[in-house]
This record gives C-alpha cells, sequence and structure tokens, in this order.
C-alpha cells in the first residue's frame, strides 16, 4: 500500500514540507480504481486534503462542528429559534421565572423572555469572536511573513512593536480604552480585542516563516528568476500558514471568552445590546437565588468556546501527525 | 552569559517605554476632566483650577507630561492622585493582597498542573490521560467567572470549606479558593504542555539507553526524561505569572479582594491616571523581569543552550 493516506503512520506527510508531488505517493501504472478505494485520488495528496480526511474520522471534530452550526444558525437567524425579537414582550411583572410554563429558560431580571435572549446573545459573541481572529490573523501573516522574510531592522522593529503590546495586560488594557471610548458598538469591541489580541500569532507565523524561507524549493524558485512577492505567496505561505490556521482556531474561543469577561465587568456591550456576556453581568447578584440566569448563558457561552478549542485541537492533529 | 543579559534589558528599554507611552496615552484620553471631578457639581475658582492644573502637568502636551512622568519615574516617584495620596502608598496596601492571590495561584499551577501532566504523560491513551484532557478543556472553556461564582458557592457557601469573601483569615486560608480559580487555566495549560512534552520525550533515544541500563522507572521519567520535558513548562509558568498578577482583575472582584486588579478598575472608573499608569508600569516592569529570568533558567535546565 503506497497510498499514504490509508497508512498515516507509515509515511507522515511534514507540516511545512513541500507542496510538490510526493514521488513515493503515485505508483506508475496503478489502476485509478485502486487508487479511489484506497481514498480518493492519490497524487492530489496535499497536506489540507490529508487533514480533512483525517478530520472526517473524529467523532470530536463532528461534534463540535454540530454545536457551532447551532450556534451559527442562532447567530444567522435568530427567528427560526425565537418569535421574540431582541428585548421585546418584557414583563417586570415577571421577571427571574424559572424555567417551564411559557418560558422555556425562564426569564431574566426584566421579566424578558431568558431562550429569547440567550438566541439572539449568540450573534455579537460569535461576530466578535470570528472577526477578531480573521484581522488578526491578516496582520499576523501579512507582517509575520514580512519579518520573517526580510529580518534585519524590519524584524527587529516589528519584533519590538510585538513586545509592546505583548506585554499589555489584557483585562487592564481593554478597560482602559473601552471606558476611554463610551458608547462602543460591536465594531469598537472588535478592534479593542484586535489591537490586544494578534501578539501570537504573528510570533508563531515569523517563526514558521524562518523555518521555510531557506528551503531548497525556495531557492530553487529564486534562481528561476521569481520575485520576492511570488515567493512569499505561492512557495512560503501555503508551507508556513498551518499551525497560524490552529491556533487562529483556539483564539475564536479565547476572544469570545474575552469578551464575556469584559461585558461581565461591565466595560463591553452595554444595554440594549445582548450577548451571554452581558446576562452574566445581570446575573452576578441574583444567582444565588436564582440560579438559570447563571447557568443558560454560561452552558451556552462555554459549549462555544469548548467546541472551538476542540475543533483548534482535532485540526492540530489532523496537520501534525507525529502525535497520533 | 552577561553579554546576553545587557543585550536583553537594552531590548527591554524601548518595550518598556512603548508599553508605558501606550498606557499613559490611553489614560490621557480618557474622557472627563478630573480636576472638576474633584469639586463634584460645585465650580471651583478659576485660580484653583489652574494652580491645580499646573500642579498635575495637565496643561502640557501629550509627550512633554509622560516625559515628566518618566523624569519622576526614574527618581522612584510614581507621583501623587488627584486628592493629594502618593500614589506608591495606595498601591503598596494593594500590592501584597495581588501578590499573595498570584503566588497561590502560581503555586496550584506548578504543583498540581505538572502533577496531573506527569500522571498523564505516563499514561498516554489510558484512562487517566484521557480524564486529565477532558476535565482541562472543560476548565479551559468555562469563563473564569462562573468557575469563580461556582467555587463560592459549592466549596465556600454550601460546604463551608473555605471563606467565601474578604482576607481576612489571611494566608493561606483567604487565598485558597480565589488563588485556585485564578489558578485553574494557567494549570489545565501546564498539565496539557508537561503531557504532551513528557509523551513526546519518552520516545527519544536517550530514554531507551536510560532504561537499558537498569535505571529504575522513577530515575528514569524523574531525571532524564521530566527535565527535558519542563523547559516548554517553565516557560509558560514564567510568562504566566506576569499575566496572573495583571489578571487577577476578576477573581478580586468575585471574592472581594482588595487588591492591585480592584485599586485599578476603580481608578480607571474615576479617572485617576496616576494610579492606572503606576500600577501597569510595575506590572509591565516585573512581566519584563520574569521573562529575562526563564530565559536564563533555559541554561540551568538544558546545559546545550548558550549565552552569546
Amino acid at each position: 500500500m503506497t497510498d499514504k493516506i490509508a497508512d498515516p503512520e507509515g509515511a507522515p506527510p511534514e507540516p511545512g514540507a513541500p507542496d510538490a508531488p510526493d514521488a513515493g505517493a503515485v505508483v506508475p501504472g496503478t489502476p485509478a480504481a485502486v487508487a479511489a478505494q484506497a481514498g480518493g485520488p492519490v497524487a492530489g495528496a496535499s497536506l489540507w486534503q490529508d487533514a480533512w480526511h483525517d478530520l472526517r474520522r473524529r467523532r470530536l471534530f463532528w461534534a463540535s462542528a454540530a454545536i457551532l452550526l447551532l450556534v451559527g444558525a442562532m447567530a444567522a437567524a435568530p427567528g427560526l429559534f425565537t418569535d421574540r425579537g431582541k428585548n421585546e414582550d418584557c414583563d417586570p411583572n415577571a421577571a427571574k421565572l424559572p424555567p417551564g410554563g411559557g418560558h422555556l429558560f425562564g426569564t431574566d431580571v426584566s421579566g424578558c423572555d431568558y431562550f429569547a435572549h440567550v438566541v439572539h446573545g449568540a450573534r455579537p459573541t460569535l461576530l466578535i469572536g470570528v472577526a477578531v481572529t480573521a484581522f488578526a490573523l491578516v496582520i499576523a501573516v501579512v507582517f509575520g511573513m514580512l519579518a520573517g522574510y526580510y529580518g534585519g531592522v524590519l524584524d527587529a522593529l516589528i519584533a519590538r512593536v510585538t513586545d509592546v503590546f505583548f506585554g499589555l495586560p489584557f483585562v487592564l488594557g481593554a478597560t482602559v480604552i473601552l471606558v476611554a471610548f463610551p458608547g462602543h458598538g460591536i465594531g469598537a469591541m472588535t478592534l479593542v480585542l484586535v489591537l490586544l489580541g494578534w501578539t501570537t500569532m504573528i510570533r508563531i507565523m515569523r517563526a514558521q516563516v524562518i523555518a521555510v524561507r531557506d528551503a531548497d524549493y525556495v531557492q530553487a524558485a529564486r534562481l528561476l528568476g521569481a520575485s520576492d512577492l511570488r515567493i512569499m505567496r505561492r512557495h512560503i505561505l501555503p508551507n508556513a500558514i498551518a499551525p497560524v490556521v490552529v491556533v487562529a482556531t483556539l483564539n475564536v474561543g479565547n476572544v469570545i471568552a474575552g469578551e464575556a469577561t469584559l461585558d461581565f465587568l461591565g466595560v463591553g456591550l452595554q444595554y440594549p445590546q445582548v450577548s451571554w456576556g452581558l446576562q452574566l453581568n445581570q446575573a452576578q447578584s441574583y444567582f444565588v437565588d436564582h440560579p438559570h440566569l447563571l447557568i443558560f448563558p454560561a452552558v451556552f457561552l462555554s459549549a462555544t468556546v469548548l467546541s472551538f478549542l476542540m475543533l483548534g485541537d482535532a485540526v492540530r492533529d489532523a496537520l501534525d501527525p507525529r502525535l497520533r | 552569559m552577561w553579554r546576553y543579559v545587557a543585550r536583553r534589558v537594552l531590548q527591554a528599554v524601548p518595550v518598556f517605554l512603548g508599553t508605558t507611552f501606550l498606557i499613559y496615552a490611553m489614560v490621557f484620553a480618557l474622557p472627563g476632566d478630573p480636576i472638576q471631578a474633584l469639586a463634584g457639581e460645585k465650580p471651583l475658582a478659576p485660580s484653583v483650577v489652574h494652580a491645580l492644573r499646573e500642579r498635575y502637568n495637565l496643561d502640557d502636551p501629550l509627550l512633554v507630561q509622560y516625559a515628566k512622568y518618566l523624569g519622576g519615574l526614574l527618581r522612584g516617584d510614581l507621583g501623587e492622585t488627584f486628592d493629594g495620596q502618593d500614589v506608591a502608598g495606595v498601591l503598596a496596601g494593594r500590592w501584597t493582597v495581588t501578590a499573595q492571590l498570584a503566588l497561590t495561584a502560581w503555586l496550584f499551577e506548578l504543583v498540581v498542573g505538572i502533577a496531573l501532566g506527569v500522571w498523564a504523560g505516563l499514561r498516554r491513551g489510558r484512562l487517566a490521560d484521557t480524564l486529565v484532557l477532558g476535565g482541562t478543556t472543560l476548565v479551559i472553556a468555562v469563563p473564569v467567572f462562573v468557575l469563580g461564582y461556582t467555587a463560592q458557592i459549592v466549596l465556600g457557601l454550601n460546604l463551608g470549606w473555605f471563606p467565601t469573601a474578604g482576607t481576612d483569615d489571611g494566608w493561606p486560608m483567604s487565598y485558597v479558593l480565589p488563588g485556585l480559580v485564578l489558578g485553574s487555566l494557567g494549570l489545565s495549560y501546564v498539565a496539557r504542555l508537561t503531557r504532551t512534552s513528557l509523551a513526546e520525550n519518552l520516545r527519544a533515544d536517550y530514554v531507551r539507553t536510560a532504561r537499558a541500563k537498569g535505571l529504575t522507572k522513577a530515575r528514569v521519567v524523574g531525571r532524564h526524561t521530566l527535565r527535558n520535558s519542563l523547559i516548554p513548562v517553565v516557560t509558560y509558568l514564567g510568562v504566566d505569572f506576569g499575566s496572573l498578577m495583571g489578571g487577577a482583575i476578576v477573581t478580586e472582584g468575585i471574592f472581594n479582594l482588595p487588591g492591585i486588579g480592584q485599586q485599578v478598575f476603580e481608578s480607571i472608573q474615576l479617572k485617576e491616571g496616576p494610579v492606572v499608569v503606576g500600577a501597569v508600569t510595575l506590572l509591565v516592569l516585573i512581566f519584563l523581569a520574569v521573562n529575562l529570568l526563564v530565559d536564563l533558567l533555559y541554561g540551568l535546565l538544558d546545559p546545550r543552550i548558550r549565552y552569546d
């Protein structure tokens, strides 16, 4: 069996190895049917296809994907889950009701349906988590690439700026900025979290670029007259990005937890915004007598963060076969 | 080695300036007039306002203010609050609380984290491993304030094992519960890091050699494998000590501990710039010092590392 997909222990594809066709993967004269039986076209077994093949067989991957799909649906179309809008149909006389009756999750401090609140809370939470990570990833990839590829003064400069932001305590730094600019919405929250959250990924990206920049295939491309931009885009980027993508997936969970912490402290999103962190903020004075106020948002928040962490773990294991 | 230390200290200087300037500029941008806030609703005499603004350098441009602040810092002067207290004095009282809390949390990370990691790493793929991996993932996923309240209710209120709030019982009793909550995240990362690193190193050739020589398992693991496996863990533990000091706001709030985090959080709301900048400056200094120390520790754990 020469198909490396079917035998992951035998020929582990190195992450960061060249994307070139694997000489051992194709045996001349092998009928296409055999290759198909062994799990897809052999010649196209890139790192990502390998990883996807591995991922498909993991239960944890499917479990976290299912949870994220559910939460994603809540964020994209809350109307599918509840008829009530944000902060609608609130009855102060029916505040803090336990779950049951007409309210699946009970009611909150101002008598709003808690289930509707939890559904509407998915959007800002997820949006901020994904947007912050996407922006931070772009910054990390671009500047990590430049620093790692060119080195020298540019590298030193970027490293020092990274150190400056890395040294800022997260909660304290975010609190100062958010208090300085009151009346912030989702956009401003995203900006603040990006500002304090891009440093980890850039360090990993830089290290990866340095690891592959002197590889033979990069030298070959340079000798063939490829421009710096082309070398970076076509040769270094595909071989350096895998670990950064893993950290980015894990990072979505961390950002969501961080955003909830700021909401909880009262400096993040404000009423009439609805988010899980804000709900936990309102619950903190009442949860001893009304535990449902704490439990429901906490469960959804934790399940979402957990799913991103498990997804990241699964992707890492799929991309890095050494630990199988 | 001393050249290495000197170079690192030199590198730390621009980082220190950048971080403190960033915080100073952000505090500078805080809305509201701190002088007017002193008097509440009452109008202040223009001469008083002028004198006060002069005293706190409020009319200078940002860069000049920052330079004057740095000048004071070099003389060991952290400035004074707008109601005339010495910032160093205000922080000193709070500092001991946060230091005790961070140290407790750090000890949990060090002892429990490494112990769990070794336990799981030696039994990779077995029940212990699955338990540690699952448990730590769960702890990482649950937000720290939810963990805090749960611990407070269950271990403090219902079981009554530990005091639920305040510092009346002193160290260690008052700090066990908050320390555990604050350290839970780092503890999980330390356990996972130790586990992975140990499991990887156990496959190394030198471990097989040590076994072949007939050494006891305790000696193979303790003396050979663990020492090499702990290098990434030491890095994490070092970097985390800084974030434990600065990240204690939530834990201090839940358990009502009058530490630095609480103080800074209040000061931000009250626009007490000098206290905020002073506290963050000290935190950054600790962070940089610990990082340097960790890098020097590498040499003790791995003699192959040379500083030049």
